[in-house]
């Protein structure tokens, strides 16, 4: 018998991975339509690969940071389908008891340090996460995703320069998704990223981030590096944006034909010409199931309500 | 380590500083310190001085000049179980790392329920010929967002047992020290475990007609100033030092005001939004039945910092300005 819920090719388990990425937000963006999602919602569908591939060997001790566009990363990394579903509809059962949202999932015991709020704010996070980990001397590693757009912050030369100083055990993972906010890249992106690591030593490689694949070979690797000691990778990986900046942004910065030609290179078609139909269609079933059930236990769950608003500010026991 | 002495000791501020770094260091592995200078150079103070040679690198890091990234990695290692200090070497520095300190470090209890054990150390204040970019006392802003402790010694007592406590603590806590203070002596009780616990504050001196709440370098001056206020005038001013600015010992603070019926705040601050202002809102919501006079400020002017020291510290209020507030107070009747 096979396992449906927790494939053991690894190649099947990413892509029912990068499944139920797809689902989760193509639900929770139907329920954002309904308005049933008390907040913004910024949609990863399109960049699934990124997530699936760099997460699909990580440890549960291993850490990432994400960002404001980060439900792929928070499910490719562990979290719990239901209970992300629960924190976006705003119910009491979601990780941050409904009052955080999309922008504010962080589940530390399965290594998942936050979406975030802040572009660019993840990286110094990821880089202080490596620096524990290796004054722990755990072999375990930081990996931190981050877009283009926050390719341009201060924190992200900051982090290159210390990470290869000290040799951190850190992955930055840029996800480049051709758009940045509601502003084509061209007008934010000078130069190269990938090649931004080169002055601080951090050896850069730009790959096709909808080839799940492609981004599962280079994130062991750089995965690796970093477990033995080998200090920082830099990872470029270009994908495409398939909605605008937030759930109901028309996204008029762009016309029909690019987002026709961007949707073209669909990472989950990508994938799933490379699996046997019976795995494929096994792990689809599966993934469905679990996000129906994920939706039907985020609507079971109580409506947050203001008898929550003080609660987690302040740690419990004071001197 | 015999943690029952009682024996005290005469130290420099900075040197009780030292000292709760060492001890809790030694005490538990998780306690790490990051910062620029903070290792070889042992701080441009002296007040991370042997730690280096003592914990070693991992333990004690110098960093590269990247304000924004040494406090992520103190939210980082905090997240992964350590219990980082974060130095930043002058508070108006912080500016650049206020980000992580508020958006970050703040929030993450609130989003994820787990500790987020984190200490940043820093200096304020004039003290030094060091101007407008390296004086600044901006401990009112970081008060006003929820989730973090801010502390504010006034000696070398308190800045021993109240960094000891914001260590062991597993909210993020601003640790502020005051340039001007920095040699300034006290006895300390020494004593591993010689804590001062947060949130509580201190009455310096006990009195009757006038309640001056002081911080941080104003603290000593409304000492002298109460002596001389019993000495010429017969006045008994009570000095409450709260210590920790955030959470604030409230009550302690307007039971002094009930029974005095005048209220004098001094600090190093300016005034508008500061923590003077916060403690005459205290005195006019909790106190305004007993209240005998109008509350006073004694602030810095609304100024820039100089950079010559005696400009410096004649921007700086004294012990005359706080003397002149109280009788200025006893004046209402």
């Amino acid at each position: 018998m096979t396992d449906f819920d927790h494939p053991h090719d690894p190649a099947v388990a990413r892509y029912r991975t990068m499944r139920l990425s797809r689902r989760f937000e193509e639900t929770v963006h139907e329920q954002f339509d309904a308005g049933n999602v008390p907040g913004p919602l910024h949609l990863s569908i399109g960049q699934e690969a990124v997530a699936a591939g760099v997460c699909s060997d990580l440890r549960t001790t291993d850490v990432v940071t994400s960002t404001h566009r980060g439900h792929h990363h928070c499910l490719a990394k562990g979290a719990a389908p239901d209970r992300m579903m629960a924190e976006l509809l705003g119910r009491t059962a979601g990780y941050s008891r409904g009052r955080g949202g999309s922008m504010h999932v962080a589940v530390p015991s399965i290594g998942l340090l936050g979406t975030n709020g802040i572009v660019g704010g993840g990286i110094p996070i990821a880089t202080g996460a490596a620096y524990g980990i290796q004054v722990q001397q755990r072999d375990d590693v930081a990996i931190c995703f981050f877009g283009e757009g926050a390719a341009a912050t201060g924190g992200f030369g900051e982090a290159l320069n210390m990470a290869s100083l000290w040799r951190l055990p850190l992955v930055f993972v840029c996800e480049n998704n051709q758009y940045v906010e509601m502003t084509p890249q061209s007008l934010h992106v000078a130069g190269q990223i990938w090649r931004r690591g080169e002055g601080y030593d951090v050896p850069g490689v730009r790959i096709d981030g909808n080839d799940v694949d492609e981004v599962a070979a280079a994130a062991a690797e750089a995965v690796r590096r970093a477990r033995e000691g080998g200090g920082p990778t830099l990872i470029e990986a270009v994908t495409f944006r398939w909605f605008g900046h937030y759930a109901g942004d028309k996204a008029a910065f762009r016309s029909e034909e690019e987002v026709e030609a961007g949707r073209a290179g669909d990472p989950l078609v990508v994938a799933r010409a490379r699996l046997a139909e019976a795995d494929a269609g096994a792990a689809d079933a599966s993934a469905e199931a679990e996000i129906q059930a994920a939706l039907a236990f985020a609507l079971a769950t109580p409506i947050t309500g203001p008898d929550v608003l003080a609660l987690d500010h302040y740690s419990p026991v004071t001197a | 380590m015999n943690t029952t002495t009682t024996e005290t000791k005469s130290l420099k501020l900075w040197q009780g500083v030292n000292q709760a770094f060492v001890e809790e260091m030694d005490r538990d592995e998780r306690v790490v310190l990051v910062g620029e200078d903070v290792g070889r150079p042992g701080g441009p103070y002296g007040v991370t001085r042997g730690l280096l040679d003592r914990f070693g690198p991992d333990r004690v890091r110098d960093t590269p000049i990247s304000e924004t990234t040494i406090l992520g990695l103190g939210v980082g290692a905090a997240a992964v179980g350590l219990r980082p200090v974060v130095e930043i070497m002058f508070f108006d520095f912080a500016m650049l790392a206020m980000d992580q300190i508020v958006n970050q470090a703040a929030k993450y209890r609130y989003f994820s329920g787990e500790s987020m054990p984190l200490v940043v150390h820093t200096m304020c204040g004039a003290g030094g010929p060091n101007g407008a970019q390296h004086s600044q006392n901006f401990e009112a802003w970081y008060c006003a967002v929820p989730g973090l402790n801010v502390v504010m010694p006034s000696n070398a007592a308190d800045a021993k047992g109240l960094l000891k406590a914001a260590i062991r603590d597993d909210d993020p806590t601003l640790v502020i020290q005051t340039l001007g203070l920095l040699t300034a002596r006290r006895d300390v009780t020494m004593g591993e475990d010689v804590l001062v616990p947060l949130g509580v504050a201190d009455v310096r001196r006990s009195g009757t007609d006038v309640t001056v709440v002081a911080i941080g370098r104003l603290v000593d001056r409304a000492l002298a100033a109460a002596a001389q206020l019993e000495e010429e005038d017969g006045v008994s001013v009570e000095v409450i030092d709260p210590r920790t600015l955030a959470p604030l010992d409230r009550d302690t603070i307007a039971a002094s005001i009930r029974r005095t019926g005048r209220l004098v705040v001094a600090q190093e601050a300016t005034a508008p939004f500061s923590f003077a202002s916060e403690v005459c809102a205290i005195a006019v919501e909790d106190c305004l039945a007993e209240l005998q006079a109008p509350p006073i400020r004694v602030t810095s002017p609304f100024v820039n910092v100089p950079t010559p020291v005696p400009l410096a510290e004649a921007r700086a209020p004294g012990v005359d300005a706080v003397v002149a507030a109280v009788r200025t107070t006893l004046e209402s009747r």
